[in-house]
Parts: C-alpha cells; structure tokens; sequence
C-alpha cells in the first residue's frame, strides 16, 4: 500500500498570531491600539500603543498661564472635568495660601462628587455594553443626562465645564441648583435598583466577570493602580481620606474596599461608591451657606519659585500634579501623574492566559479614558 | 518612621546625599551610581516599605536633566521624594527602577519619549506617545519644532 505523507500543518493552538485591537475598536473606549498575542483564543501577551491623541499638554502648559491650564485638563480625563479643574485650583491656591470662601468648598465637593456619579453611570453603561446588555446603555446615558441638565444650567456647558477658577468658581450657582440636585437624588435612588438587578444581579455578567482578571493587592500597588481599580483589590488608596481636600474631611463617608481583586470586584466598588457620593451629597445640600463664591484674586497668577505636589481623587482614581514653579505666571514644569495612565499598565499582566472576551471584560472594569493617558 | 529618622536612614545609605530644604515632602538629592542599591533597600526594608511610587517625572533644568521620584508607603504612610540628575545632554542614562516598582515601566517609556533619558536595564525602552521616527526629545527645553508648536 502507498504510503501517504502528510506535511505538518501547524494546528490553530500551536500557531501564535497577533491581532490589532483598535485603535477604533468599540470596547477600548477611544483611540487606544492594543497589539495582542494570540495562541487560540487565549491571550499569551499584549502590547497597548499610545499616543493617538497625545495633544502634548505638558509641553503646552510651560506656556500658558494657570487659569488658561484649567481649560486643558477638562480635555484629559473629561468624565472628571470638574475634577481635574479642582486639582490645579487647589495647587494655586495651596501655594498662595489663599484660604478660598466656605460656600465655594460646599459647591465643589458637591460638583465633585456629581461627577463622580456620571463617570460612573457612563462606566457602567458602556461596560454592560461591552459584556452584551445593551439595555444598561440607554438606562446609564438617560440618567446621566439629568446631571448634565442641572451642569447645563450652572456653567452653562454639558462636558467640559471650566467650573472653577483658582480661588473659587466661576459664575455662582443657578438658584434651582438644589432643587434640582435633591429631584435627582431621589431619581437616582430609585433608577440604581434597576442597575442592581439588570447587570449585577444577572448570573451571565457574575459568571463573565467573578475570577477574571484577578490583580493582588501587591501587584495593584507596584503598578500604582488606583482608584476604584486599586480599591477592588484591597490597595487602599482614596486620596478624599488620605490626604482631604475640600470639604472631605467633614462629611461621612466610607471607603469602599474589596478584597477579591477580580472584575466583578472593581464592578462592585463603583456601584457601592454611587451610593456612597449620593450620601455625600445629601450632607452638603441643604446646608450650602451664603457668601461670595469666589476670593480676590490678583488679576495675574504667579507661584512662588519652588515645587508643588497636588493630588485628588477622581472617579478613575489619583490624579497627581508636580510643579515646579521659577516664579513667572506660566509654570517651568507641571506634570500630570494621570490615573488611566497606571492603569493602562497593569492590563497585560493580567490578562495573560485568559480568553480575548475576558479581555473586553478586563478592559472596561479598568475604566480607561484614553485622553486621559495620552494627555 | 518619622521624618527625622527617615533622613538618617537616606543619610546612612548614601552619605552623600543632599537634602534640600523647605520642601513639601523630605526630598533628596541622590548620587546616580546608587540610585538603584537605595531605591531597593528604601522598598525592601520592612521599617522603610516605600512600595508605591506614585510619580515619576522627568525635567529639564536647562543646566542638568533631573529625574523625579515621587514614593510613598502604604503601611506607614509616609513620604519621601529622591531625584537624581545628569548634566550629560547627549547620552543622560539613569538604572531603571522598573524591577522594583512595575510603574516605573510607563512612565519611564514616558520619560525616554519625551526628553530622551535612557534607562539601563529597562525591559522594554520605547517611545511611547510619539512615533519611532520622531526627531528630538519635545519636553527638553531646547526642543525646536517649527511646523507643530506656534509661538503666539
């Protein structure tokens, strides 16, 4: 009989290929490129390529004066505009000593931590997106808008609000801003319940999300992982409790801390910390008190030759400001120690040796924003 | 530790070491040769456990090229700032620090992209934002780019 030979055709699990993930990919949230390795359909290695968008924001800031810089940083992590704002207002004002009026602390920390609950409507929205449930698109974005509205009618913008202003806000509030604020409250309260039993509850998202992409706590420190990321794994790390700004040090709040370290224990973390700001919320509202919302301030900014060190908590996690200062009304240097950026570092190692799809998981209970990392 | 016995530590692992004073956190000025030895005995000492490097910048002085390392501990939560500079602008090279803190990979990918300090030992040394071809280093204070930047 003839003896037939066969030339080796290597099978698909012994072939490693590389596949391009973005950079306009639906579930990296922006222009982010992902290079990964593939053996199958698990994930041996994967390389994320940046700069797509990187604007160059550090470079520009050596030539703008502060005020001008506030405008830039709504554009780097725009979910936590106001957030980011409060970062180079507190880095003015704590180098000035400029003791800024209690109403506008009571504002701030409001607008901050309404920002902090439509960075996570959107995350859970896109998230339950990314794992199939399109239903919680349209549930986050619908509720969300209500926050946009009452944005809308303070500062006269939706997105990238320039709110504050070294030394205290801009314009004061709209007089239905409490009002508005408390519907919403209560809104909320009720709409989060359906966000429970939609995803949280849903054994397909507990069964894609529990024991995926496990990060110890060891590892989320070494990479610098904060925020709700770092906070699923144990890594206490909220900047409102270690080092208050604001009004942080008044109100009651808890830290939100899981120890699984898994998707469904970041997903948990930001669920619990709506409530939590909504909690917030509720302390300061009623009790905004009346006053100037703004300090004088000289007409031209400039800090005193030295370095600063500013960091906040924002809804992605610590965002840090280095300056060094040579004592002009432009900065010599000013860092941006951006959260997503850290946290973009952390995704190779551990989606190594897991499906592609737990990479779609992975990717979005990180939260990134990509203007954030690119800066 | 407080920061009294904090300093001492620095000092007696680096004699050499300057402080500079009026400082928001205790900052020092460190030899570049010994950069890597502190950065690891300040982590793996159980009374020092500086584990989280929450920044790490790169400036240039115009004089000197400096780095910046931003460290905290998470036990004891305390701080320390060290910085290291080079007044070589052709071949500045620092140790990569990236074995001992994981986020030191980023950004120093970032720190190399952006005014071209090479890191000894990095895993992985690459432009990070900007492409492989792009000519000069555009965080240097000397950086010229007439088509991208507009002096107003």
């Amino acid at each position: 009989m003839k003896e037939v030979i066969h030339t080796p055709v290597p099978s698909v699990e012994e072939e490693e290929y590389h596949i391009n993930m973005g950079p306009q990919h639906p579930s990296t949230h922006g222009v982010l490129r992902l290079v990964v390795s593939l053996q199958g359909e698990i994930v041996k290695s994967l390389k994320p390529h940046c700069g797509y968008i990187h604007r160059g924001m550090e470079k520009m800031c050596e030539k703008d004066t502060y005020p001008q810089i506030i405008h830039l940083t709504d554009r780097m992590d725009y979910l936590s505009a106001h957030i980011n704002n409060h970062a180079v207002c507190l880095l003015v004002e704590n180098a000035l000593q400029i003791e800024v009026p209690e109403r506008v602390k009571y504002v701030r920390t409001i607008m901050d931590e309404l920002c902090r609950i439509q960075s996570h409507q959107l995350w859970w929205s896109s998230f339950g997106m990314d794992l199939g449930g399109l239903t919680c698109f349209f549930y986050g974005l619908r509720d969300r808008e209500k926050i946009l509205d009452i944005w809308e009618e303070t500062t006269g913008a939706r997105f990238l609000q320039s709110y504050y202003t070294p030394g205290g806000l801009m314009w004061d509030i709209h007089p239905d801003f409490q009002k508005k604020t408390k519907e919403f409250l209560k809104y909320f309260r009720k709409k989060i319940r359906d966000y429970e039993k939609i995803l949280s509850g849903n054994v397909i998202f507990r069964e894609r999300s529990r024991n995926i992409g496990v990060l110890s706590k060891e590892d989320a420190i070494s990479f610098g992982v904060t925020g709700p990321s770092g906070r699923g794994s144990g890594f206490s790390c909220d900047i409102r409790k270690h080092n208050p700004y604001a009004l942080y040090d008044k109100v009651e709040f808890k830290e939100i801390l899981y120890h699984e370290g898994d998707t469904l224990a970041r997903y948990m973390v930001r669920m619990d910390e709506m409530y939590e700001s909504m909690h917030i919320i509720d302390q300061l509202i009623d009790n905004i008190p009346q006053g100037d919302y703004s300090a004088k301030m000289k007409a031209v900014i400039k800090l005193p030759a030295g370095e600063y060190y500013q960091r906040v908590e924002t809804a992605r996690g610590e965002l840090g400001l280095y300056c060094i200062s040579d004592g002009n009304k432009t900065p010599y240097r000013l860092k941006f120690r951006t959260p997503s950026f850290s946290n973009l570092s952390v995704l190779d190692h551990i989606t190594r040796g897991l499906k592609i799809a737990d990479l779609v998981a992975i990717g979005g209970s990180l939260d990134l924003v990509i203007p954030d990392i690119d800066r | 530790m407080d920061l009294e016995k904090l300093k001492e530590r620095v000092l007696t692992l680096a004699p050499e070491a300057e402080l500079e004073e009026n400082k928001q956190f205790l900052t020092f000025i460190i030899p570049t040769g010994k950069l890597h030895y502190i950065a690891l005995k300040l982590k793996e000492d159980e009374d020092t456990a500086f584990d989280y490097l929450f920044c790490q910048s790169g400036t240039d002085m115009g004089k000197y090229l400096m780095v910046v390392y931003h460290l905290k501990s998470t036990t004891h939560d305390h701080s320390l700032v060290l910085k290291v500079k080079t007044e070589d602008r052709q071949n500045p090279s620092f140790d990569s620090v990236c074995d001992i803190w994981r986020t030191a990979e980023f950004h120093e990918r970032e720190i190399f992209d952006m005014l071209g300090i090479w890191f000894n030992n990095h895993t992985d040394l690459r432009r990070l934002f900007l492409d492989d071809n792009w000519v000069g280093f555009p965080l240097r204070k000397d950086y010229q780019d007439e088509v991208n930047i507009v002096e107003i």
